[in-house]
């Protein structure tokens, strides 16, 4: 089923630009964008597209495949898919906005920051989300958020974005 | 993959994976903070009845690296010497719930003995060097060598230069090379000749020199002066001259081919001692090289270990 189409998320990655403007107004020349492997990557770029728009200078954006840090990985067989970090700058006293699809358990960012801590230490972490849908199962929350759901915890949430998928939109499968 | 203890138990596509993996490890090594918590909890013994530097401080390094514990286990200072057996030796460290064994032993087969009784332990064997017969991490770090200089491996034209009869590094090397289609060539001494090379799908070379600015890779082997006496050898200086390697001879190698050295290296036998600063001659990048491959093998074993 599928819950936003492609105009929708289009809008909320805009208002999810400006609300990061608004916050970070003055600081914004110490900030850069993380994006968790794959689309985590892509939403990122997005806002930077549109953040960059209102703050009229380039803010860096690197990238992270956090399977070396997965607290599962023995339960992933064969060898996962490794995509590799990219992170091409100093993480050093930066302000680090996190960007993934769909926060769930909490445990892909839980591994996520492990990981840029040992690339440094930043200023400040804050998370940004497309779709934060409810059964943590660790205390880890988003600053940002694009949409809230509420679901049954056998239900899936498939983000698909046009860059990785060649469609676009929110979907919920029910199991 | 559960054992690592030839190149022949690898597919092609086993290798180029843990080229792929080494790869995404030499970035972790260039981090600030270099290591990652993928094995936290896991222990890996390193089990060395012959002296080596390289090698036990490439494996320990990628363990560690990975957050496994690591406990290195040498000859000198163990119970072997007060006459425990090699199978006594493996019972007491598998009782100890360990996840791998890295071993390296003056006897042929000794790895593949111990895969064998070790099978329903759920223990890695990693071969790291046994007898004459094979050093698959050393070729594999040889061939991502070269892989990641040329892009590919397929048709290149290698050349190994030494005592190939009692190189393991040589055995494992031609298997390697061989299998990702590159065109293997050998040359030697007549007396480091194996007698069955010409099963070995190898081309034979009695005199290199003048072909040098053919190949894309020469592979140097140390002249191993512990494993026979020096009555193998006339001289040094007319083993240099016949199958050393000098600058000169560098420079007319191609100017992207590689010259590559397992070490140690015998200075002015193998090796002029001048051709070390030389951009060819990547001998340190093959150690930093070790490692990144090393922390692939590792993680490809324990993360199939389910």
């Amino acid at each position: 089923m599928k819950l936003y189409n492609e105009e929708t998320i289009k809008k909320k990655i805009k208002s999810l630009a400006h609300k990061l403007y608004k916050k970070h107004k003055k600081d914004l020349n110490n900030l850069v964008f993380i994006g968790i492997k794959r689309r985590g990557i892509t939403l990122a770029q997005r806002i930077k597209k549109e953040l960059e728009k209102l703050a009229k200078l380039e803010i860096p954006i690197g990238a992270l495949d956090i399977t070396f840090y997965r607290d599962d990985l023995q339960l992933v067989a064969p060898a996962p898919v490794v995509r590799g970090s990219e992170i091409n700058f100093s993480l050093q006293d930066k302000i680090v906005i996190l960007v993934d699809d769909v926060i769930y358990t909490g445990r892909t960012v839980r591994a996520a920051l492990s990981e840029i801590l040992d690339y440094g230490r930043p200023k400040k972490i804050e998370l940004l989300v497309l779709v934060d849908r409810n059964f943590r199962e660790l205390p880890i929350q988003p600053d940002y958020v694009g949409f809230k759901l509420k679901v049954k915890k056998t239900d899936l949430i498939d983000v698909f974005l046009k860059e990785e998928d060649k469609k676009e939109g929110i979907y919920l499968e029910k199991r | 993959m559960k054992h690592l203890l030839s190149i022949d138990d690898l597919g092609i596509k086993d290798i180029y994976k843990i080229f792929e993996y080494a790869f995404q490890f030499e970035e972790v090594l260039k981090r600030p903070i270099p290591i990652v918590p993928t094995f936290k909890g896991k222990t890996i013994v390193t089990l060395f009845y012959e002296p080596s530097t390289r090698t036990q401080t490439s494996f320990t390094l990628a363990a560690k690296r990975l957050s496994c514990d690591v406990i290195n286990f040498s000859f000198a200072t163990s119970s072997i010497l007060k006459g425990e057996s090699l199978l006594d030796t493996i019972k007491t460290i598998s009782a100890m719930k360990v996840d791998g064994i890295i071993v390296r032993h003056f006897s042929s087969g000794v790895p593949h003995f111990l895969a064998k009784k070790l099978v329903k332990k759920n223990i890695f064997v990693i071969n790291a060097g046994d007898g004459t017969n094979e050093h698959p991490t050393q070729a594999l770090l040889d061939g991502y060598t070269v892989y990641k200089k040329f892009k590919k491996i397929k048709d290149l034209k290698i050349l190994i230069v030494g005592d190939i009869k009692h190189s393991r590094v040589a055995h494992s090397d031609i298997l390697l090379f061989k299998k990702l289609g590159a065109k293997v060539f050998i040359s030697c001494p007549h007396q480091f000749l194996p007698i069955d090379f010409e099963n070995m799908g190898v081309c034979y070379l009695k005199e290199f020199k003048k072909e040098l600015p053919n190949f894309d890779c020469v592979i140097t082997l140390r002249v191993q002066k512990e494993r026979h006496n020096l009555n193998y050898l006339s001289s040094m200086r007319e083993y240099h001259y016949l199958y050393g390697i000098s600058k000169k001879d560098l420079e007319k190698m191609k100017k992207e081919a590689l010259l590559m050295h397992p070490g140690p290296v015998n200075w002015g036998w193998e090796l002029a001692d001048d051709v070390i600063d030389e951009e060819r001659c990547v001998i340190l990048e093959q150690v930093f090289n070790g490692v990144a491959v090393r922390m692939a093998i590792i993680f490809l074993l324990l993360q199939e270990k389910v």
